[in-house]
């Protein structure tokens, strides 16, 4: 298992290889990333900054691995998170999940990416050409927790 | 104690973090004593609907204890992922 908080670029390809490569029982391996994304309407984002709070981030992140290996039988998992600003298209962070059977794979990640949303501390703000602000949590994101 | 403050929070205070000096037994009490300080202050903690706490990089409540506490931080709902 293996959870990074950096603040530098991560190859997709390269991690998502690794992380296959290393799995000797697991049938199943999922990976979910997230992008930055432009906004609707002809963009304008100029770029966007994620802050976290180092020592909470690491101690959060642990947690919610731990709870999903508690809750479904995996062979590995691996968080990477980013901090600092990045632009449209660039990878923010990525998760990805390894066990015998595709379902429990698949439905770690998701649980994985639930609790990131809302309970490990980052913080995004968008910079626009006229201003910009801090991303608001949403109501469904903590409506996303009680599913689980 | 040390006091962080983080996104909005930290713009509207001013600053990342802070030590302070406190008898608070609650996060609410130490709220109430950084309320009373500044105008800035005031309007980081108008409603706080729309922060969170951690005590010692937990989660807590707006009603925890403060006994033993190092470190407490304020910050809007997360937005990581």
């Amino acid at each position: 298992m293996a959870i990074r908080v950096q603040q530098q670029p991560f190859d997709l390809g390269e991690e998502s290889t690794t992380f296959a490569d290393a799995q000797n029982d697991a049938g199943a391996v999922v990976t979910f990333t997230g992008i930055v994304r432009d906004l609707p309407e002809g963009g304008g984002l100029d770029r966007m900054a994620i802050e976290h709070y180092p020592g909470m981030t690491e101690k959060a992140l642990d947690q919610i691995a731990a709870d999903a290996r508690a809750r479904w039988d995996l062979a590995d998992v691996l968080i990477i998170h980013r901090y600092g600003e990045m632009h449209a298209g660039e990878r923010i962070m990525m998760v990805a999940t390894a066990a015998r059977h595709r379902k429990s794979a698949f439905e770690a990640a998701e649980f994985l990416m639930d609790y990131l949303k809302s309970r490990a501390p980052f913080w995004k703000k968008e910079h626009t050409t006229d201003g910009g602000g801090w991303v608001a949590a949403r109501d469904e994101d903590e409506d996303a927790l009680s599913r689980w | 104690m040390d006091v962080l403050y983080f996104a909005w929070v930290r713009e509207r205070i001013g600053l990342p973090r802070e030590q302070v000096q406190t008898q608070a037994r609650t996060v609410n009490d130490l709220v109430a004593e950084l309320r009373a300080r500044e105008e800035r202050y005031a309007a980081a903690f108008a409603d706080l609907s729309a922060l969170r706490v951690a005590v010692d990089q937990e989660l807590a409540d707006f009603d925890a204890p403060l006994d033993g506490a190092r470190e407490v931080a304020f910050f809007p709902p997360m937005t990581g992922g």
